[in-house]
């Protein structure tokens, strides 16, 4: 693997996915906070929930995040610096464009939205440019997915089994693709925080603009 | 190390997406279907799987099979057309249509309805189960229409698996269902057959959004979670198909998902209910 220093990584990642499931609510109100608003890739994210609720996770992190957080919509262009979830369940993929794309194919891995629906997309659209995070969980989706993400030379990071509330997801993913990263949670915030554009070549993202 | 971590070289993926189109060009040519405007993502991950239930390694190989062995075909339409869904789903979207939708329909004194991309039957069946707790299917003619005639069939015969009828029972009790799902089925041996009565009224038949046109003027135009599987060009030409075939100020609800913010006919429509993506055609000039 070549090196993954943080200013590497904040010149070549377009696109984040991350995918979660038992404890996730947790985990992504450590990660999705550590947002900056210089932040120019958007973020895409999976999390399993059940089906026929209405879901309330935009507006719960709408108030803990600096960046935009939408429900993804079917055609949406990608806006860059914005947070999609998944709608409970549509699976959520990513078109070329970018744009977003919902389906209601069967369950993947007993899941709908499946996040190895998500990445295995989203590495077709982003290749190398895409970083993929395998949080906490019970069942073994994302495995294939990160895979994908890997097999397309994208960078791959999978939270430390030790730190999770459900250990199944992320050892799934450790061992089938032997990801480049494996951490904690602060630590995956921190290097999420370090792939906003350094101050000094930044452009201000859209929403940092006044309007 | 495994060799499934090594990275995919880049020109398998380039391949198949010159492939792709080849083979979406193929099925058009030789068998008048069109997927050559479906939305990429979702049919490749169904080629994909597709391409494993048909041993082939490459999607030229499966184009092969396609053109030369006839028994394939019928087969690969199940893959890219076939949506399980569910009677009453998202019943919020009925609950919706008996509020805002049914007193206006009830001024009608002939009703005409059309459930595009009915699959397998069981939106069809829903509506009108719903008609007739209204009052109403006995002056309604509904078309469903789909372009898999497999899947047209068994709509047609309205037989569903019993152990999917406590979900549906649900779905139609949260949908402000006035009487008991039961009434319109009747159980045996493992499957519910639904009511002869409703068929009556129901008239099945094949239609593709992607190259046919309008066959009658209706006053409510059901099509849920078919224009997610339509990039953006074929989405607008079913929407315009719509726009075409609704009466003034009929109708259209969509998937609880889909939206027609990103559509050339977003203009032509007003918001009955923006939660249920109920939409009302506006007085044309």
């Amino acid at each position: 693997m070549t090196s993954l220093t943080a200013d590497s990584l904040a010149h070549r990642i377009d696109a984040v996915v991350i995918g979660a499931s038992a404890g996730g609510v947790e985990v992504l109100s450590v990660l999705l906070p550590a947002l900056p608003a210089t932040l120019r890739a958007p973020v895409f994210v999976v999390l399993h929930q059940p089906p026929d609720r209405r879901s309330v996770l935009t507006e719960i992190f709408r108030r803990k995040c600096v960046l935009p957080v939408h429900e993804a919509e079917d055609k949406e262009p990608v806006v860059p610096g914005t947070v999609y979830f998944a709608p409970p369940n549509y699976h959520l993929l990513i078109e070329r464009g970018p744009s977003l794309a919902l389906s209601v194919d069967d369950l993947v891995q007993f899941s709908r939205p499946s996040i190895d629906v998500l990445f295995q997309s989203a590495a077709e659209v982003y290749g190398r440019r895409l970083l993929g995070v395998v949080l906490t969980g019970w069942n073994e989706d994302g495995a294939s997915g990160l895979l994908a993400v890997r097999q397309a030379r994208g960078v791959t990071v999978v939270q430390d089994p030790d730190t999770a509330e459900a250990p199944v997801m992320p050892q799934a993913a450790r061992l089938r693709c032997q990801p480049d990263l494996v951490l904690a949670p602060q630590a995956i915030a921190e290097l999420l925080r370090s792939l906003a554009a350094p101050a000094s070549d930044a452009s201000p993202s859209p929403s940092a603009l006044p309007s | 190390m495994d060799a499934a971590l090594d990275p995919v070289p880049e020109h398998v993926a380039k391949t198949f997406r010159i492939e792709l189109p080849l083979l979406l060009e193929a099925i058009y040519l030789k068998y008048h279907y069109d997927f050559r405007e479906y939305a990429h993502a979702s049919l490749k991950r169904r080629l994909t799987a597709a391409m494993i239930r048909f041993n082939c390694r490459t999607l030229s190989q499966l184009q092969e099979r396609v053109l030369h062995e006839p028994a394939v075909f019928p087969q690969l339409l199940d893959f890219l057309t076939v949506q399980v869904s569910e009677m009453f789903r998202d019943p919020t979207y009925y609950r919706a249509v008996r509020e805002h939708m049914v007193p206006i329909l009830r001024t009608y004194p002939s009703l005409k309805i059309w459930v595009a991309g009915c699959s397998t039957g069981e939106e069809v069946y829903s509506m009108a189960i719903l008609l007739r707790e209204e009052g109403l299917l006995e002056r309604s003619l509904i078309y469903a229409t789909d372009i898999n005639s497999q899947a047209l069939q068994r709509a047609e015969a309205g037989v569903f698996d019993i152990d999917r009828m406590a979900g549906f029972t649900e779905n139609h009790r949260r949908s402000g269902g006035r009487s008991s799902l039961s009434d319109y089925y009747t159980a045996a041996f493992g499957r519910a057959v639904i009511d002869k009565s409703l068929r009556k009224h129901i008239v099945f038949s094949d239609h593709s959004l992607a190259t046919d046109s309008v066959f009658a003027e209706v006053q409510f135009v059901s099509c849920r979670n078919v224009l997610i599987y339509f990039n953006r060009e074929l989405q607008d030409r079913a929407l315009g198909l719509f726009v075409d075939a609704l009466c003034r100020k009929g109708f259209l609800g969509l998937g609880s998902k889909e939206s027609l913010r990103f559509s050339a006919h977003s203009d032509a429509f007003t918001d009955v209910s923006r939660e249920e993506r109920i939409f009302q055609l506006k007085d044309r000039p």
